[in-house]
């Protein structure tokens, strides 16, 4: 049967008066704000931008943030193809626990999992931490520990972008290619992966956005010190507390700045997907 | 007349879905709309619904004029291709869905609900949800839901165009039972001419938008107003510059008749009961159709000389050459 | 009666097919250990970590830290203040992902983007970007900084994309012919939504709900510039946590972040039935 072009769409005062409502809520909570952000940010040209971008500490941080997002990255888009595989394409004791269990960074409080690492990775008492510390391996209050932390609160985004588009596409093809004579490996680079590329690259996009903005877990792990240890998020933290608010301005406002643009990108990618 | 259909256009885009339709159907029967994917069929009875709104022209039914009401209001029962279950609930439920909304009483409901799914039998199906039921099963629940209102008219859009052959089959044959008990006036939507041929009492063939012909199974089937409804409602083949179906030409073996003419069997398939013999007559490839026994009696094979003529029975009545666009 | 028999048809097959996967064989059991010990070494062990320090005291020592007077206004803040704020995004998430499928208008697709912000946002900056509106210098005149309302902002904030993103795909994939079917047989536009529509979107709106809730109580990063963390008044948990790690009351801090965990196990159980709910109604 033909599918009709949608020419139902008859529109009552009630459809304005949801969409003016739902215009003013997003405008109020989200729109406005956001743009005020950029405002202030620029509210003396570009001083506060090139303020922070000249400050050797700033710099440090923003290059730390940057370099632990992209570690960050690569792992969970490992584990998490991995792990998807597995979940979707074969079956072993524990498979729903696993994957419910796979779900609980996104709902555990970012203060908690500082607080977990701290309790297993601590120098002092920590129940691995003191050991890998005599073997000169320091964990928490150093990058390690903030890689941890930042791995741990982006597990999921992966696995949760990958597992529907895997389940998806089906065994079939995989299937078909085994039978003309490709291993496993070749099966997986040649079928599989370019058949869930756009899924796990609106994975990596959505975690390098979660990674670079981490605050939470990382001001419990990582000690916070000045140069060394400081990220971005602690800068905006640290500079608004300390009256210099152009400075957390422009901080806050790089840091938007790459969030919305990872929005951008995924929401062009979407389309190729869905329609 | 139950629905009368009067210069109705409607245009989706640059897309004429329906061109300047009129169309009158009568009360109490099984009408069928017939036509290939995309003709406009659908539409026509989405307007008929009211769930499509025509861009110009004019719907009645049972003299009311119904070209401004909106669905609600016109007392049509509407059978969907994909069942449109409610999944959340029970058959049961689905099936009083219409009378709850029109507040009838709880007991009335309820024996009309049981009343209606013993005509459809699911009865022992009552309480299950409608996605643990097989595709037929929730097709019947659709018709069930569609009667529980008593409609004016009972609308279903390729009711049976998502099961598979053989139980589309079986609920062919029972709608037209179940017709013949409740007697509402039905249309239905189908690019299926066996189906259409079979179940109703009157076929409307629209292609491309138009009406291309009205009437009778017999009367599409043994004088189709045009090459487009004789192609369409059984298979056909080209006798020099005569449309004829295969079933209504002869094989001869012995000397020339007047009207017959030479031609050489090129291939002989047999389809259970029916012989296809596909015969060289100059440069045209003519298919016949024969009986077992026909064929048995003529002894045929590949390679044999024969005569082609169409059937001295139906040669003057039935598919002669027509001027087109007769309706 | 009809008394044509109908055979008994075979169960439909627009069932999805029931997931099963092979065994597991030598290579991906390899790369199964690998992938568990990861996750062991990285949340399994950290959290069993915060559970098992806060049962070492003793029942009596976890419930003085959580029953501790400070503690029980941030726990009664944090949870209420969610529960609220997961009310409200029920009804607006549930219109504004009404808004994205079923209406069309100019710059739709800019409030596509807009519900995906404070998703990707970094937290401290959400503070500092509700602040800027709602804060002391508010454009508004509205200076809610400091305050219980801070609180329920800032969570109304963060959960924002919750109900939205669960129920959008469920409305977009929702059949119109169930809507047109419910209209034919006379329901009214308002009865199609409160009877076909609303049942169908219940699961997800559940799942979205508890997301959100979940997202609520385990926030922190915009309360810090926006709440002012005064005790009694705006602290929440995560900030009453983090203070007990600072003053290396490691015990305490484990206690209380035990409730929390509790809260997000028991969310993540829900979403499991949820889940396994919507499939079977297929």
């Amino acid at each position: 049967m033909a599918s009709h072009p949608s020419t139902r769409t008859r529109r009552g005062p009630v459809t304005y008066l949801v969409r003016l409502l739902v215009i003013a809520y997003l405008f109020l909570l989200v729109a406005w704000p956001v743009y005020l952000v950029g405002k202030n940010t620029f509210a003396d040209g570009m001083d506060n931008i090139n303020g922070i971008l000249e400050d050797p500490d700033i710099v440090h941080a923003i290059s730390l943030t940057v370099q632990v997002a992209i570690i960050a990255v690569i792992i969970n888009t490992l584990f998490g193809v991995g792990i998807s595989l597995l979940l979707v394409r074969y079956d072993f004791p524990g498979k729903r626990l696993l994957s419910a269990l796979l779900d609980m960074p996104l709902s555990v409080s970012p203060i908690v999992v500082g607080l977990a690492l701290v309790l297993v990775y601590g120098g002092r008492n920590g129940w691995f931490g003191p050991g890998l510390e005599s073997m000169g391996f320091q964990v928490i209050f150093a990058t390690p520990g903030i890689v941890l932390a930042t791995v741990f609160v982006a597990l999921p985004l992966v696995i949760r972008e990958v597992v529907p588009v895997l389940e998806e596409v089906g065994e079939e093809q995989e299937q078909a290619a085994r039978s003309l004579g490709a291993n496993a490996w070749q099966t997986f680079r040649r079928i599989t992966l370019p058949s869930i590329k756009w899924g796990v690259v609106y994975g990596v996009v959505l975690s390098l956005a979660r990674s670079l903005g981490e605050f939470g877990a990382v001001k419990v792990v990582s000690g916070n010190v000045l140069g060394e240890t400081r990220t971005a998020t602690l800068v905006v933290e640290e500079k608004y507390l300390n009256f210099d608010k152009g400075g957390a301005y422009a901080t806050a406002f790089l840091l938007a700045l790459v969030a919305v643009a990872c929005i951008i990108i995924v929401s062009v990618i979407r389309p190729k997907e869905d329609r | 007349m139950s629905i009368e259909i009067v210069n109705v256009s409607k245009r989706f885009g640059d897309f004429v879905a329906l061109d300047n339709v009129s169309v009158s159907i009568p009360s109490g029967q099984l009408t069928a709309l017939l036509g290939p994917s995309g003709g406009g069929k659908s539409t026509l009875l989405r307007i008929i619904a009211g769930l499509e709104t025509a861009d110009s022209g004019r719907i009645e039914i049972e003299g009311v004029d119904a070209t401004k009401l909106s669905p609600q209001k016109r007392n049509v029962g509407f059978v969907f291709q994909h069942y449109a279950a409610f999944k959340h609930l029970s058959v049961a439920r689905n099936v009083a869905f219409g009378l709850e909304i029109r507040k009838r009483p709880k007991d009335e409901i309820r024996e009309r609900v049981h009343e209606l799914l013993n005509l459809v039998h699911l009865s022992q199906f009552a309480d299950r949800l409608p996605s643990q039921l097989s595709g037929g099963q929730r097709q019947r629940m659709a018709l069930a839901r569609a009667l529980a209102v008593q409609p004016t008219v009972l609308l279903l859009d390729e009711p049976f165009g998502a099961l598979d052959a053989k139980v589309r089959k079986e609920l062919r044959d029972w709608l037209r039972r179940l017709h013949d008990e409740v007697h509402v006036t039905t249309v239905f939507v189908t690019h299926d001419q066996e189906e259409a041929l079979e179940v109703a009492d009157e076929i409307v063939v629209i292609n491309e938008g138009r009406v291309e012909q009205i009437g009778s199974p017999d009367e599409l089937y043994d004088s189709p107003a045009n090459d487009f409804v004789m192609r369409f409602l059984g298979p056909v083949t080209e006798l020099g510059d005569r449309l004829v179906r295969p079933h209504d030409l002869q094989l001869l073996t012995g000397g020339g008749e007047p009207d017959a003419v030479p031609g050489r069997i090129t291939r002989i398939t047999r389809v259970g009961f029916e012989i296809r013999v596909v015969v060289a007559v100059g440069e045209q490839l003519v298919t016949v159709t024969l009986t077992r026994n026909e064929f048995l009696s003529l002894d045929l094979q590949v390679g044999s000389e024969v005569q082609v003529r169409v059937a001295p029975e139906v040669a003057a009545t039935v598919g002669q050459p027509r001027l087109l666009g007769a309706v | 009666m009809t008394s044509t028999a109908l055979s008994p048809d075979r169960p439909a097959t627009s069932r999805r097919p029931v997931r099963s996967g092979r065994p597991l064989t030598r290579v991906s059991g390899l790369g199964l250990g690998v992938a568990m010990m990861w996750f062991s070494l990285l949340v399994l062990i950290p959290l069993a970590a915060v559970v098992v320090t806060a049962s070492a005291g003793g029942w009596s020592t976890f419930w003085q830290a959580v029953t501790n007077e400070q503690t029980a206004a941030a726990i009664e803040l944090t949870v209420g203040t969610a529960f609220a704020v997961t009310l409200v995004n029920i009804v607006m998430g549930t219109m504004i992902a009404w808004v994205l499928v079923r209406d069309r208008f100019f710059g739709k697709r800019a409030l596509e983007i807009l519900i995906d912000i404070p998703f990707a946002l970094p937290t401290i900056v959400a503070g500092l970007v509700l602040l800027s509106l709602y804060g002391r210098n508010s454009p508004l005149g509205v200076d809610i900084a400091n305050t219980r309302p801070a609180v329920f902002l800032a969570f109304l904030f963060v959960t924002l994309p919750f109900v939205v993103r669960t129920v959008q795909p469920v409305l977009a994939e929702l059949e119109r012919d169930v809507e047109e079917a419910a209209m034919s047989l006379g329901a009214s536009r308002f009865t199609v939504f409160r009877r076909i529509i609303l049942p169908s979107l219940t699961p997800a709106i559940a799942a979205g709900a508890a997301l959100s809730f979940a997202r609520g109580v385990s926030e922190y990063g915009s309360l810090v510039l926006l709440s002012g963390n005064l005790p009694m008044k705006t602290e929440v948990t995560s900030v009453r946590i983090l203070s007990s790690i600072e003053n290396d009351n490691l015990d305490s801090a484990a206690a209380v972040a035990t409730i929390l965990l509790v809260i997000s196990f028991a969310v993540i159980v829900l979403l499991d039935v949820i889940q396994r709910r919507m499939v079977r109604r297929g």
